[in-house]
């Protein structure tokens, strides 16, 4: 029973924490607490989020994709390349645009699990492909002129509300009932519990492991298309190192690299978290150098954290 | 033994007392060792074995009672001062430097040493190591970095240093826990070594047939208690356990009451090399059928291919008249085969989920629609399966790692039933686990049998093989060297067949 009570407590602790530094933010900034900067902090936050939700389900599984970044520019740039103005449809560059994170997410995913390469290297190497394909194809230039109803995905609103929020909550609630609802989610835990055990127990876990790529490719390419629609051009150095705040994002929330555990509630919070810190260190005017040395001391707290809350 | 050192009592406890915070662990314990004996300690998890075994090294303070060395009153104020009085434990986790040689290992701490005192003399320890390990016939080589050694030799130069110390009685607690057969055995040769100079050896392991080859005499606990001390000979297997449970043989090992029914689940010449080969037999709906053999066998390298972890050469499986090789779990476990494997947290078990998401996770398609989990009715049964197993734990949603062993094999054993399988292979389904647990194993065991599954039991432990099961099949390097109907089962016959020849 007392087990049971600590897991719910865990599960609390990086609610807590973000109240705690909203709560700080808003006392140091005064405009920190407005609508306003809510809604720039959640559409900042989107892209990231979006990331973070895909390698959760990978990290669950006991991976990680390191490709993200380089993933999110080349679905970019074909999406741009597709999105010019008066040429296709919306459908076309949104098709693409996802369509190209979905095969960098099978090519992960059949690597990974047709050879013994750690997926550490497998996604490294797919990094570096991704990105010279996004240099290639854009050969080496932003890609603008983007049609409006492209630009509405990443710029719109509906309702006041930015739809790069709505494309979040959609991908929250969508990813949110996979991994918690479904015999999926179920078995993304089993595996990076113990893939032999899932294997014993008639798991199939080629299948997952393709199955976490894929979303997290897929996911990526969806990332890809709000950015270049956000900043109406196809930008082919898009997405360095985003690969890094998605992991911390899902780590922050709970998400153990050793995998079997990770929650996409505790993904969007640690995102949140992460948007909340830089957001009201902008307000500050505190320098983007500084900010990475607090982002990266944050990212260690939360893991000695997790790290005491195991050993109970 | 060396009988003419034999009756030189070394360590006598009268009345030893141990409660921790209220609760009595020791309760009047007595205890006789003799010089140049093997001496197994014997009692369930529980009995008070590890707390003796404590105080005897200086770990632990009793409240009351005496313990007398050489006649005269000895009580160990700390491990040092047990040390120095003769007394060495080898603990069940290994305590050495790995980055260390051998030679440093022996003697960490009192390092010969030139010049006053600082300045390590290698050499001389080396020499001083190579005579020590000499001395026991160990071929390891001083210089070898402990980190090197296989777990069996590390446990030799830990007997080694415990000689170097001028050990007189050793401690040895499930020293054979990790070895293999052939390592387990250098370390008996060892053992015997040290008896022969004259060392008394106190010996904890659950491994029967152990106990039987190495010890000379065995006490028992019981509750914390002393219950009985004899020559190992007046003991066999089956009287063993019964005294250590309390409980006669017949409340142990459930009876058959049920008809034997019709074959279900037919093996026919199957093999694979190197592991077995031309493996063949029937199986009964209601029938236990005991697997037995000594360890590489070829038993585990059968269930695994039987439930299609690894795939076969050659050789038929037929269950009720379909063909069922599988070709991988997910197969065998639609064809209604069950497996229970050896070792629960490498390949039973996912520790770290909950009981819930463990107990469902082979069958969790049947409570779901279109990948979406129908949670409630999957909660209803898991929780039905839990109850008829026992599994004692506060909520379902208790993670898998806290519970006991026991706990954890039955909820390893629910996972595949909850997928209802025809036919269900149990591999070492009591390794590691108490007595009281392992009773209710086997009541469930005769239980499913009763409704009508075929059970197959692959086990290390005879009392088991002879107490439950109605035919037994023994292997013997990968070949079916015999089986045995009902009444042609006993220690002797297994053991026959089973020993390579």
């Amino acid at each position: 029973m007392r087990d049971f009570k600590v897991a719910q407590l865990g599960q609390y602790g990086i609610v807590i924490a973000f109240v705690v530094i909203c709560i700080l933010m808003s006392i140091l900034h005064p405009s920190f607490l407005t609508l306003s900067n809510m809604r720039v902090i959640l559409t900042q936050v989107s892209i990231n989020t979006l990331l973070a939700f895909g390698v959760t389900f990978v990290i669950i599984t006991g991976g990680i994709d390191l490709s993200l970044g380089s993933v999110l520019a080349v679905a970019g740039i074909v999406a741009a390349l597709m999105a010019k103005s008066d040429t296709y449809p919306l459908i076309v560059p949104l098709a693409a645009g996802i369509g190209t994170g979905l095969f960098f997410g099978v090519f992960n995913g059949l690597v990974i699990t047709r050879s013994k390469v750690p997926p550490f290297i497998v996604t490294l190497a797919t990094m570096t492909i991704a990105r010279g394909l996004a240099l290639i194809l854009s050969k080496g230039r932003p890609i603008s002129n983007l049609s409006d109803s492209f630009n509405f995905v990443g710029g719109g609103q509906i309702a006041g509300i930015p739809f790069p929020i709505i494309i979040l909550l959609i991908a929250f609630i969508g990813c949110g009932i996979l991994l918690s609802k479904t015999t999926w989610g179920r078995y993304m835990y089993a595996v990076g519990g113990n893939e032999l055990a899932a294997r014993a127990s008639g798991i199939h876990v080629g299948k997952i492991k393709m199955l976490v790529y894929t979303l997290c490719g897929g996911l990526a390419g969806l990332a890809g298309i709000v950015l270049t629609s956000r900043i109406t051009t196809g930008q082919p150095n898009a997405g360095m190192g985003f690969e890094l705040d998605a992991i911390a994002a899902a780590i922050i929330g709970g998400s153990s690299t050793s995998g079997g555990t990770g929650t996409i509630v505790g993904t969007l919070f640690g995102a949140l978290i992460i948007g909340v810190i830089s957001n009201g260190l902008d307000l500050m005017n505190v320098s983007s150098y500084y900010q990475l040395v607090i982002k990266g001391f944050i990212i260690v707290g939360a893991v000695i954290l997790d790290s005491f809350n195991k050993d109970k | 033994m060396d009988m003419t050192q034999g009756n030189q009592t070394i360590l006598k406890v009268t009345g030893l007392k141990k409660s921790f915070g209220g609760i009595k662990v020791l309760d009047h314990i007595s205890f006789e060792l003799r010089k140049g004996e093997v001496h197994a300690l014997m009692g369930e998890n529980g009995a008070g074995k590890s707390t003796f075994m404590k105080i005897l090294a200086g770990l632990e303070k009793p409240d009351s009672g005496e313990i007398y060395l050489d006649g005269h009153p000895f009580r160990p104020a700390s491990v040092l001062a047990s040390l120095q009085a003769g007394i060495s434990m080898i603990h069940q986790e290994l305590l050495a430097v790995p980055e260390l040689t051998v030679a440093q290992n022996l003697f960490l701490g009192k390092e010969h040493t030139r010049f006053g005192g600082k300045w390590i003399d290698s050499e001389k320890n080396n020499e001083e190591a190579a005579r020590w390990l000499e001395k026991l016939g160990i071929g390891i080589s001083p210089a070898a970095k402990m980190k090197s050694l296989s777990v069996a030799e590390m446990q030799m130069v830990e007997m080694a240093k415990a000689l170097s110390n001028e050990a007189r009685i050793i401690i040895m607690d499930e020293p054979t826990s990790a070895l293999s057969d052939r390592e387990a055995e250098r370390l008996f040769g060892i053992i015997r070594e040290l008896r022969g100079k004259g060392v008394a050896i106190i010996y904890i392991s659950h491994k029967m047939d152990e106990i039987f080859r190495i010890a000379d005499t065995i006490t028992v606990f019981r509750d914390g208690r002393y219950i009985d001390s004899r020559p190992a000979e007046e003991y066999d297997a089956t009287s063993l356990i019964s005294v250590m449970v309390g409980r006669k043989l017949q409340d142990i090992f459930p009876q058959n009451t049920a008809e034997k029914g019709a074959i279900i689940y037919s093996v026919k010449n199957l093999s694979r090399q190197p592991a077995f080969e031309n493996i063949s037999f029937d199986l009964h709906a209601g029938e236990i059928l005991g697997v037995s053999g000594l360890v590489g066998a070829g038993r585990t390298e059968m269930a695994r291919v039987l439930y299609g972890l690894d795939p076969a050469d050659s050789g038929e499986v037929w269950l009720h008249g379909e063909s069922a090789l599988p070709d991988s779990p997910q197969t065998a476990i639609r064809k209604g085969i069950g497996y229970v494997s050896e070792d629960r947290k490498i390949i039973g078990l996912i520790t770290k989920l909950s009981i819930l998401k463990n107990i469902s996770l082979s069958s969790l398609h049947r409570y779901s629609r279109y990948g979406w989990v129908n949670s409630s009715e999957e909660k209803l049964a898991v929780s039905k399966l839990a109850q008829q197993l026992r599994i004692k734990a506060g909520s379902l949603d208790q993670r898998v790692e806290t519970l006991s062993g026991g706990n954890q094999q039955k909820v390893a054993i629910a996972k595949v039933l909850m997928a209802k399988p025809k036919v269900i292979i149990l591999d070492e389904p009591t390794r590691g686990i108490d007595i009281g647990a392992k009773i209710e194993i086997y009541h469930l065991v005769r239980q499913l049998a009763n409704e009508g599954l075929g059970v197959i039991l692959i086990s290390s432990e005879l009392p088991e093989i002879i107490g439950l099961c109605d035919r037994v099949m023994v292997l013997s390097q990968g070949r079916q060297s015999a089986l045995l109907n009902r009444s042609q089962i006993s220690q002797e016959e297994i053991m026959y067949h089973a020993v390579p020849r």
